[in-house]
């Protein structure tokens, strides 16, 4: 028993740092489902973007991918609010197809045009720490990146709610996603409301980009996998918790990497969409649903 | 007459393809306490949100303080100085009683005096200050119109529109929520309600707008009127 649980220790170790990272890929996800009740289809590929848009600036001044956040941050922000306001607000309250089309063909656009810009050659955002490992007690070695990507994705989700809790935008978001009407009363413009949602949003998409393009290896047709992932983590974290999301991403990271211990490698994905069918059968509002 | 605050000048409203006000005059003069009154879907709450900015008339004015409002927007409504609570009080139930206030002063010019707000409000429903970190869904139904209220006083309106407050509550609860609406009132905000209640309206305003089928049928100070003509007006009859 004893043994069992110490070989153990390896995958739970991987499969809680990965799902850090699977909460970072969820939260931007998240938060538009939950305030904009809209389902971003273009959330994966415009994290993608933020990946690219880190390996250019990486080219241009020769910075470690995480410094490079200082500009992609800023810019995937400025993208995410030109989108909402300019696109996605103009067919809001027509129904639930419009908004999904518009976002949908938003992520045919994003695709192409990397794939035009950068060729669909593989890429990576190549750092000194994506090959160190840090050994822990004896035989646990834990990899520098995935360490970096859990606490960037706990780091991120506890700035944000702590905006979310402390601020006046921050209240005036939530408001907005209990009662659109009721908020418009109150002397709030939610049109542009959702438009910072949206930029909040897209500034936790440039963080998973960068950090997915340090871990892994990317093409300008990367982005609906991590769309899946999304999906995953909202569904089994539920809506409107921060912290479901990331919780979400812990158990998605867990049942694929412990799949894939048990069952082979080939499983590891499979396992994961088995969780998630699970919670859909037996709480379809999320596992950390709130209200 | 004091003043005239908000004018409605022959306006025509539409829900879709529905016409659900026509022709609809209206007049409230600073300080008062004016209530439209008529059964369900007499048209006095579409008045009402077209008022607030939430609805677009077709076709005439709305003018408040002077100045033209047809066609802002609720939240540009909200700088001007109009508020409103709205029909089945619409709280922000993930949002805790203190929020909820927080929210009701997000104009700039309303947050500078947040605090002052705050602490008029608490004194005027002291049971907001007792419950001010629960989550404004555990709240009963008297103390969420309260809340409701309290919320539209944060920005400091000089009028507040009322949308059937007296919903759903007990006979006592309402005649304290329309003391505290009396006592706004005294501070010198404008009033304007929507009722169902005609006895209750006829007491507690100082100007009275009967509606049936989308039209204003009478209009007048309420010792003024006969029993006779409102209940004509009311019914239609």
């Amino acid at each position: 028993m004893l043994s069992f649980l110490s070989e153990l220790k390896v995958p739970i170790t991987n499969g809680l740092l990965l799902g850090g990272l699977y909460g970072i890929i969820g939260i931007g996800m998240s938060m538009i489902f939950g305030i904009v009740r809209l389902v971003n289809l273009a959330h994966g590929d415009l994290i993608i973007l933020a990946s690219y848009l880190s390996l250019v600036t990486m080219t241009l001044f020769p910075v470690s991918p995480l410094l490079t956040l200082i500009v992609v941050i800023p810019a995937m922000c400025v993208i995410g609010f030109i989108v909402q306001y300019y696109l996605l607000n103009r067919v809001l309250g027509k129904g639930m197809n419009p908004p999904l089309l518009v976002a949908f063909g938003l992520s045919i656009i994003v695709q192409n045009l990397l794939l035009l810009i950068f060729t669909p050659d593989a890429r990576t955002l190549l750092t000194s720490i994506s090959v160190k490992t840090l050994p822990i007690g004896s035989f646990l070695n834990i990899p520098v990146v995935y360490l970096v990507d859990f606490i960037g994705s706990i780091v991120t989700i506890a700035l944000l709610s702590r905006f979310f809790n402390r601020t006046y935008l921050g209240k005036a978001i939530r408001a907005a996603s209990d009662d659109e009407g009721a908020a418009q009363l109150m002397g709030i413009n939610t049109k542009s409301i959702y438009a910072i949602a949206m930029g909040l949003a897209m500034g936790t998409a440039a963080i998973a980009g960068v950090l997915v393009g340090m871990t892994f290896t990317f093409y300008p047709h990367t982005g609906p996998e991590y769309l899946i992932m999304a999906f995953g983590v909202v569904i089994v974290g539920g809506l409107g918790s921060l912290l479901g999301t990331f919780l979400g991403g812990l158990i998605l990271g867990l049942a694929q990497i412990l799949g894939a211990h048990f069952l082979g490698p080939g499983f590891q994905l499979l396992s994961g969409y088995l969780i998630l069918l699970i919670v859909l059968t037996f709480k379809p509002t999320g596992l950390f649903a709130k209200g | 007459m004091a003043n005239s605050l908000l004018r409605v000048q022959k306006i025509d409203v539409f829900y879709h393809d529905f016409h659900a006000v026509w022709d609809a005059s209206l007049e409230v003069e600073e300080a008062l306490v004016v209530s439209i009154i008529g059964a369900n879907g007499a048209g006095k709450s579409t008045l009402l949100n077209t008022i607030a900015g939430v609805l677009r008339p077709s076709n005439g004015t709305i003018e408040f303080a002077g100045k033209k409002i047809n066609g802002l927007m609720p939240y540009q409504a909200v700088q001007e100085g109009i508020s409103m609570v709205p029909e089945g009080r619409r709280m922000f139930p993930r949002l805790t009683v203190l929020e909820n206030l927080e929210v009701g002063c997000y104009t700039p010019k309303a947050r500078k005096r947040k605090d002052e707000a705050i602490r008029r409000t608490y004194e005027l429903f002291p049971i907001l200050e007792e419950r001010k970190n629960q989550l404004s869904i555990t709240l009963s139904g008297g103390e969420q119109q309260m809340l409701a209220i309290g919320r539209a006083l944060m920005c400091e309106p000089r009028l507040i529109l009322f949308d059937e407050i007296s919903l759903g509550l007990a006979p006592l609860v309402i005649k304290n929520i329309y003391q505290r609406v009396k006592l706004i009132n005294s501070e010198g905000i404008t009033a304007l309600l929507v009722e169902q209640d005609i006895q209750r309206s006829l007491k507690s305003s100082h100007k009275v707008y009967i509606m049936q089928s989308g039209r204003i049928r009478l209009e007048g100070k309420p010792g003024e009127l006969s029993q006779e003509d409102i209940r004509k007006a009311y019914f239609g009859l």
